[in-house]
Parts: structure tokens; C-alpha cells; sequence
């Protein structure tokens, strides 16, 4: 069976070019802070989340909704709406991090399928299977922390299917409670959809170097012709202890792509890309060439040359936590 | 795995030479004219942009010895052409053919960032409104300026057609075809 290729798309036209390209499925949002890329002029409101699904039915994809923000206390009806309004827009199913909202929905929206997304961070089949008895939940987007290994040792103690991110950004560990963007701007992906909001971030460029503040802090500086990261904390340069570093991460992409054979062998049902903030120029290279790969291992052939690299931050690959070799 | 940098075509130096010497009044008033109709069949571009439709956008081309202010004024836009560095709520800058491509959503706008082909100053968030409403719209600029050539038409579009082959600028959108 060939693995499902699941993609991002942060507008009506990027989602017409995935479902183009040959996504089996795309993910997206709606225009609002109950998703996790609520980023200035991207998603989608109620009328285009209904065309952009009628559009990827009437080609035989999927599209699941991302509500996977954390509901702010006497505001959770915001998020119950957006879930309401998923199933009522046709969604195949809802991407869900928030136990309350996950409870909600599988109380009031028994037929709608849900999904946990990865802001859950859920990383062992104990945790799994306990949202799966619980709320429902049928697919899992597993955190970026785990090895090949591990993911085979979760697909051989649960029924709930795996889906697991192949190429994009990378987060620090603990997904959903990372508090690195309140801490220099007071909004978090958690809370509020964005990391490091556009609205913080300022650029400088002084005799070809640039500079990234973030709420006013100096993240880095990048040299004249020097690749530039995305004005995230964790990938800012720091000086500490006499050495001056990326101390949490270093700004690259992950491309797992000549892994997809060993994640097939792992039991994994799903491959994720990231980036419902990038274009649909974006969207389209790497869905078509990840639809190639997938479709060549299915039909038994040698994986095609991947072309992706100069799409990636920082201009750099890695196959992340999949291969772990900690510094 | 590091790679090598993006190539971005070189804006014609004619075509910079011939910005240094074109009066810029009639330019502007003929941009801001085809900028309004482009606004009109394009009414969502300006829902996307939000609160940042009152934006002052400067738009740099870095190899032309012009600049061009727009401002969105939602949906009733108006583009002026410059000789002057401009101030406004957010800076764009870069290379002609990166600009065009973004345009045409034949280039990716973070991709061109990573490899600082794209700089953005200023009001970040704007400009990132900016780019996402422009990407969602799917502009293709050749079709517009054929579309109210009448009789012309064809002839012009073999002309875009030479001039795409011929500089590498990016001057219509690419075909969006289905792959499967």
C-alpha cells in the first residue's frame, strides 16, 4: 500500500496546488488563533475551508482540519465552533492537541475523525493508546524526538496510526510547551498560533550582514551571502561561556526523504511535510517529490534524486532526531 | 548537507539604463491605472492583507535605479514610481527576476529569503501579509497586460513569450498542470 503523503497548505491556492502536485491528503486551518500557523494572510475562512475541500474531494484527496491550539480559558468556545464548523465544511477529519477540545469533540462530533497532533507530544504507545481508549483518537503525528526504532517499538504495541513529519522545520523537544516565543514576545504557538509573530520580528541589513530581533532582542547575525535562518529563538546564535553558538538547534530542515523504506518497514501509515507557511511554490516541488518516492517504493523502484535542499533553512538537511547522533 | 545558492537571473542592464532616463509620472499613473485593474479582479488579495491595507510598501528591485511605492488603500491602489531610496511600513527588496517570481509563484519567498535573495525592513508582519496575499491570488501579469491589448493581443504575448526566453525574468505564471 502505498504511504499516504499528507500537506501543508496556508491558502485556497496552495491547497489547489497540493492536491495538483498529488497530495493524498493536505492539512490546513482556519484564520484564526485556533490553529498553529496563525501568521498574517494565511488560512482559510468558512467559505474557502468549504470550496478547498469540495476541490480536493471532487480529486480524490483528503483534507484534515489543525485545531491544535490550547483553548484560553472562557474562550474555549472559539475552538468549539472551529471543530463544528470542520465537520460542517466536510473536513475527513480534525487535528486536535487539547485534551478538553479532544473530549469535546469526541462527545458532541462522535463521526468526526480525529487526529493528535504532534503540539500533544505524544512519544510512547502507553500515552497513545490512552488517547485512543479515551477520546477516539485514530491517527497519531508523532513528535520530532524519535528514532526509526522507536517509532517501529510504538507501531508494534498500538492499532492507532502513525504519521510522521519527513520534511520541513524543525521544533525543539518538547512540542506544545515550548514558551521560548512567550518568553521574548508574550505569544506562543500554543496559545496564540504563532511563533515568533511577524508582528515582533525586525530585520536590519548593515553593510550586507543581517540582523534578526526578536521583541528587541538581537537573535543573530548572518553574514553578507551567508544563508538566513527564520527569526525563531531556537535558532538564534548565542554567546555563552566564552563560545558562541546555536545553542538549542541549528538552523536546517529535516529531509527524511531516503528514509521513507525504513519509516515503511516501521509501520508508519502517514508522511508529513511541513510548512503551511511557505508558498504554493513550495507546496507543489515538494509534494511532487514526495509523491514520486512514495509511488517508486510502492512499485519497487529506486527512489528518485530528491531536488529539495535549496528550499530548506539555512540552505541545510538533516534526518533530525531519525538517526540520532547528539552532539 | 549544505547546497549551493540559488541563481537568480540579472534584471537587463537596458532596461536599468532606460529607468534612469523614463519620466516617471506618466509610469506611475499607467502602473497605479493597471495595478486597479488587476485589484479588481482580484478582490480577495486585499481581504488577505488584512489590517496592513493601508500599508505604505516599498518595493525595491535592487538592479533597476527605481523604486516602487504601493499602497493598497483596500483595494483601490495607487503605485509610484521613484528615483529616491522611499520610506514606508515595510521594505522588499531584491532582484528583479526574484521579485517577478514571487509574483508568479514560480519562486518560493522563504526559500529566497534563506538565501538572502529577498530582504525584508520594516513592518515584517505587513510585508509577510503582503506576500501571502500575492501568492494566494495567483497573479500572472503578461495575461493581464494581454487582456486589454484587444488586436495586439497576440503579437504582445509572442513579445513576453522572446522576452521570458530571452532575460530569464519570470514574466507570466508557470503552467499548473495535474501531475496525477
Amino acid at each position: 500500500m502505498v504511504m499516504e503523503i499528507v500537506c501543508p497548505a496556508g491558502t485556497p491556492a496552495a491547497l489547489r496546488a497540493a492536491v495538483k502536485a498529488g497530495a493524498h491528503t493536505i492539512y490546513c486551518g482556519f484564520n484564526d488563533e485556533t490553529n498553529a500557523r496563525n501568521f498574517p494572510g494565511l488560512n482559510f475562512d468558512r467559505t474557502e475551508m468549504r470550496s478547498g475541500i469540495s476541490f480536493a474531494h471532487e480529486h480524490g484527496a483528503k483534507v484534515l482540519v489543525a485545531i491544535n491550539t490550547f483553548p484560553r480559558a472562557g474562550s474555549e468556545s472559539i475552538w468549539h465552533h472551529a471543530v463544528a464548523d470542520a465537520e460542517t465544511c466536510g473536513a475527513d477529519a480534525v487535528i486536535l492537541a487539547d485534551l478538553g477540545l479532544l473530549d469535546h469533540t469526541a462527545r458532541n462530533h462522535p463521526g468526526l475523525r480525529r487526529h493528535l497532533s504532534v503540539q500533544a507530544a505524544a512519544a510512547n504507545a502507553d500515552v497513545i493508546n490512552f488517547y485512543a481508549e479515551t477520546f477516539g483518537v485514530r491517527r497519531v503525528v508523532l513528535p520530532r524526538v524519535l528514532s526509526v526504532h522507536e517509532i517501529s517499538a510504538i507501531n508494534a504495541e498500538t492499532d492507532v496510526e502513525t504519521e510522521v513529519f519527513v520534511f520541513g522545520g524543525l521544533c525543539v523537544m518538547a512540542e506544545g510547551r515550548c514558551s521560548l516565543s512567550s518568553y521574548a514576545t508574550g505569544l506562543s504557538p500554543n496559545m496564540n498560533g504563532v511563533c515568533s509573530p511577524a508582528s515582533h520580528v525586525e530585520y536590519e541589513e548593515d553593510d550586507g550582514a543581517l540582523d534578526a530581533r526578536l521583541g528587541g532582542y538581537l537573535i543573530h547575525r548572518v553574514e553578507r551571502n551567508a544563508p538566513a535562518p527564520y527569526p525563531t529563538l531556537c535558532k538564534g546564535c548565542f554567546s555563552a561561556g566564552g563560545k558562541t553558538g546555536h545553542l538549542f538547534e541549528d538552523p536546517v530542515s529535516l529531509n527524511a526523504e531516503r528514509l521513507i523504506p525504513q519509516l515503511q518497514k516501521a509501520g508508519v501509515t502517514a508522511l508529513k511535510i511541513e510548512g503551511r507557511q511557505r508558498s504554493k511554490s513550495y507546496v507543489a516541488q515538494v509534494v511532487r517529490n514526495f509523491r514520486a518516492a512514495v509511488d517508486a517504493l510502492d512499485a519497487g523502484r529506486p527512489l528518485p534524486q530528491g531536488m529539495l535542499a535549496r528550499l530548506s533553512e539555512g540552505q541545510a538537511m538533516t534526518t533530525g532526531a531519525y538517526k540520532k547522533t547528539w552532539r | 548537507m549544505s547546497v549551493p545558492q540559488t541563481q537568480i537571473p540579472q534584471c537587463p542592464v537596458a532596461l536599468a539604463t532606460a529607468l534612469r532616463f523614463v519620466p516617471l509620472v506618466p509610469l506611475s499613473l499607467s502602473l497605479t491605472a493597471f495595478s486597479r485593474r488587476i485589484a479588481k479582479a482580484h478582490p480577495d488579495m486585499f481581504r488577505r492583507l488584512g489590517k496592513h491595507n493601508r500599508a505604505l510598501f516599498v518595493l525595491d528591485p535592487t538592479d533597476l535605479p527605481v523604486v516602487l511605492l504601493l499602497k493598497p488603500n483596500n483595494g483601490l491602489p495607487t503605485i509610484t514610481v521613484s528615483r529616491q531610496h522611499g520610506d514606508g511600513t515595510a521594505r522588499i527588496s531584491g532582484p528583479l527576476a526574484a521579485l517577478l517570481g514571487l509574483v508568479h509563484g514560480a519562486f518560493d519567498g522563504d526559500a529566497l529569503f534563506f538565501s538572502r535573495d529577498l530582504v525584508i525592513q520594516g513592518d515584517t508582519a505587513a510585508a509577510l501579509a503582503l506576500r501571502n496575499a500575492i501568492d494566494d491570488a495567483e497573479l500572472d501579469l503578461a495575461h493581464e497586460v494581454t487582456i486589454v491589448s484587444g488586436p495586439l493581443a497576440r503579437s504582445l504575448e509572442q513579445v513576453i513569450a522572446f522576452a521570458e526566453r530571452r532575460t530569464g525574468l519570470c514574466l507570466t505564471r508557470p503552467e499548473d498542470s495535474l501531475s496525477w
